[in-house]
């Protein structure tokens, strides 16, 4: 880790001498592991599927911070609400929706989880709790507060959890967002993927403060984690869930990461902001996925042929989204105006272009 | 009929859609203890509670997209800017999120929110403080955007703004605020995208909206003096707009005058000329004229206010103009 120079701040939760590993048991274990394998043979085959041509636009792969993705989402509940920017293919599969839904997607297909209508840096799943994909850096995070207001407006105990990039708290929106956060006690866990780079520009050239220091202003509790160790990162979401599911209120995660990727596809994977060496000490040394197999191996809960099969089913999986996305149908012409408005009036025209209809037009 | 304010029936139809709907809250800038900026939520707090009657902080980005937020969770928030001037904070929200989301989302995630406050100048208030924002807003797609003129559309328009499924903006004006007229009791909604003939007269159209109707009706009278009678039409929804209303007035007066608080340059008559031309051009007599403010920031000095505010005289003229008749003759 580049940043995790200081001492990781364990939460109280990590139950160290239960059997299995820090409590978690075999099957849990493999669960987790099989989750992360799917995040990134998942991306592994956006990036194969981009390089053909049948993914377009922007496309930012998380490679490198699937841990986060498994860790922080996988122990919420089902109606707990989570938003983030738009790196975020393994988020949406981690909170439901499925390889397919988000292959085709990405593909810009009909049976994509936003109707091909999104692409890459939209998904969507209400019924997942899956609220975006949002493109402007820090966009989401009002509307993360949003969520959370409206949970708190009526009384419920879900919480909201709220990712960003790193680069995101230096945006009015998070500083505004957090303020009001606090003021009104709303129940959003802010999350920083804090990888260190937004796009190029490492956060230390563009910070003076610690990452760690951006929410005390606005009296909001900071949390270091390690974003790498999926087992640090799920008992520490999972404890802090719950806290704010009792009336703990905002919190913030700074949650420390690495991207082995580049930023998006037409940024080298190192090169003038990050050096070659510098990218494969985390690739060798910080994998989620290694850290968390290797662990496995030595206590005895993994044989390579588990392995083995596991990542089988994973690229099956990936294959399988793939396949079912170059099936499905091109979104329907017809429907080029289609939601743009949830209301179409009685009266009067929405749309002036002479093509949109809607009321006498 | 009671007679009211255009702010107390602003007042009137929250508490209206307030009292039928629980997930409708207000939130702005001093919308709460302070009454309101220009006490349009007068007595709310006490009626509603701090629950439903929310001061925000000073940062519009922030709270107008945490209002967005909201929405997109189901609740119908009303979200005041104390003037639209600083809801250019907010666009990025109102843009990006409010306005895209429904169609980004796939039909899954509509946004019934309402932006609201006053737009365009009052008196010295300068640059930063005196425009008319319709344009920012009405651009993009998925936004709607009604600009009530009276007491009466004030809280017509407004209730149909928070019970539509759509982001709304519903554009006031500082100087209509004490404006009195008849406002009809109970339960009143007028649906969006319905003009509104403000006044009959068969030899020339103003046709405009918001503050302006005011102007165009003092314009109407001083034409009337001269002999000529203008119809005005009070656009009342610019998106969605009352085409028909606006086909029909040029079909009887083959003269249009397009008036408006905005700048010219893609202003709202911008967007009417280009209508009329391209569906009824056989119906007119004389190019369509737009009056707006002049085309520079908003001077504070009285005397260059006046000039680069729209007014009855300037309205006056073109109508002339499109009457081919001389500017100010038998003034």
């Amino acid at each position: 880790m580049a940043q995790a120079t200081k001492e990781i701040e364990a939460s109280a939760a990590v139950d160290e001498d239960v059997a299995g590993i820090e409590g978690f048991t075999r099957d849990q274990l493999h669960a987790l592991l099989t989750e992360m394998l799917l995040y990134r043979r998942f991306e592994e085959k956006a990036e194969e599927a981009y390089a053909i041509g049948k993914i377009g636009g922007f496309c930012h792969l998380h490679i490198g911070q699937e841990g986060l993705a498994a860790g922080a989402i996988r122990p919420l509940r089902e109606d707990d609400l989570v938003i983030t920017a738009y790196r975020e293919h393994t988020q949406a599969i981690a909170k439901g929706i499925t390889p397919r839904a988000a292959m085709a997607e990405l593909y810009g297909r009909v049976d994509g989880c936003s109707g091909g209508r999104g692409g890459s840096m939209h998904l969507f799943d209400t019924t997942a709790g899956f609220m975006g994909g949002h493109g402007i850096v820090g966009g989401q995070i009002p509307l993360g507060a949003g969520l959370g207001w409206a949970i708190r407006y009526r009384g419920g105990d879900q919480v909201c959890v709220c990712f960003m990039g790193d680069a995101a708290v230096n945006q009015g929106a998070f500083l505004e967002s957090l303020n009001m956060s606090a003021v009104w006690q709303l129940p959003v866990i802010y999350v920083v993927e804090n990888n260190g780079y937004g796009m190029g520009t490492a956060f230390s050239r563009v910070s003076v403060t610690e990452m760690e220091a951006r929410s005390g202003a606005y009296g909001i509790p900071a949390h270091t984690i390690n974003g790498q160790d999926v087992l640090e990162t799920y008992r520490f979401f999972e404890a802090m869930a719950g806290r704010v599911r009792g009336g703990a209120g905002p919190q913030f995660v700074n949650a420390e990461t690495y991207r082995f990727r580049g930023h998006s596809m037409s940024d080298p994977v190192s090169g003038t902001y990050r050096s070659k060496e510098e990218v494969e000490s985390h690739v060798e040394g910080q994998d989620p996925i290694t850290i968390l197999r290797d662990r496995m191996m030595e206590a005895g809960l993994l044989t390579q042929p588990e392995l083995e099969a596991m990542d089988a089913e994973a690229r099956a999986a990936c294959e399988d989204a793939a396949d079912f996305a170059d099936a499905s149908p091109m979104p329907d012409p017809a429907t080029l105006y289609d939601h743009v408005y949830a209301e179409v009036n009685a009266h009067g025209r929405l749309f002036l272009d002479g093509r949109g209809g809607g009321g006498n037009g | 009929m009671a007679e009211l304010t255009y702010r107390d029936a602003l007042n009137a139809a929250m508490c209206q859609e307030m009292d039928r709907d629980d997930s409708v809250f207000l939130m702005g800038e001093e919308v709460a203890e302070y009454d309101g900026a220009y006490k349009v939520s007068r007595g709310m707090l006490a009626r509603y509670g701090d629950r439903r009657v929310v001061d925000s902080p000073i940062s519009e980005l922030g709270f107008a997209g945490l209002c967005v937020g909201a929405a997109m969770a189901g609740l119908r928030p009303i979200c005041e800017f104390m003037t639209f001037n600083f809801s250019l904070l907010a666009l990025d929200q109102v843009i990006n999120s409010a306005a895209k989301m429904l169609y980004m989302s796939n039909g899954q995630i509509p946004v019934p929110i309402v932006f609201r406050g006053p737009t365009g100048a009052a008196l010295q208030l300068s640059a930063q403080h005196s425009q008319a924002c319709e344009t920012y807003y009405v651009h993009a797609p998925g936004m709607k955007l009604v600009t009530p003129a009276t007491p009466a559309d004030a809280k017509g328009l407004l209730a149909a703004a928070i019970r539509d499924d759509d982001p709304v903006a519903v554009m006031e004006g500082e100087l209509l605020y004490n404006v009195r007229g008849e406002v009809p009791d109970g339960e009143y909604v007028i649906p969006l995208g319905v003009a509104d003939l403000k006044r009959s007269g068969d030899d020339v159209s103003i046709v405009t909206h918001g503050k302006m109707v005011h102007v165009a009706l003092q314009a109407a009278t001083m034409l009337s003096r001269e002999g000529i009678e203008a119809d005005v039409l009070d656009l009342r929804s610019i998106r969605p707009l009352d085409v028909d209303a606006i086909l029909e007035t040029v079909a009887r007066t083959n003269r249009v005058v397009y008036l408006e608080e905005g700048w010219p340059f893609a202003g709202v008559g911008a967007q009417i000329v280009s209508l009329i031309q391209e569906e009824a051009f056989d119906d007119l007599d004389a190019p369509v004229v737009r009056v707006t403010q002049a085309d520079v920031p908003m001077p504070y000095a009285k005397n260059l206010e006046q000039l680069a505010k729209p007014g009855a005289k300037g309205v006056v003229d073109a109508c002339k103009r499109v009457l081919y008749l001389p500017a100010g003759a038998a003034g």
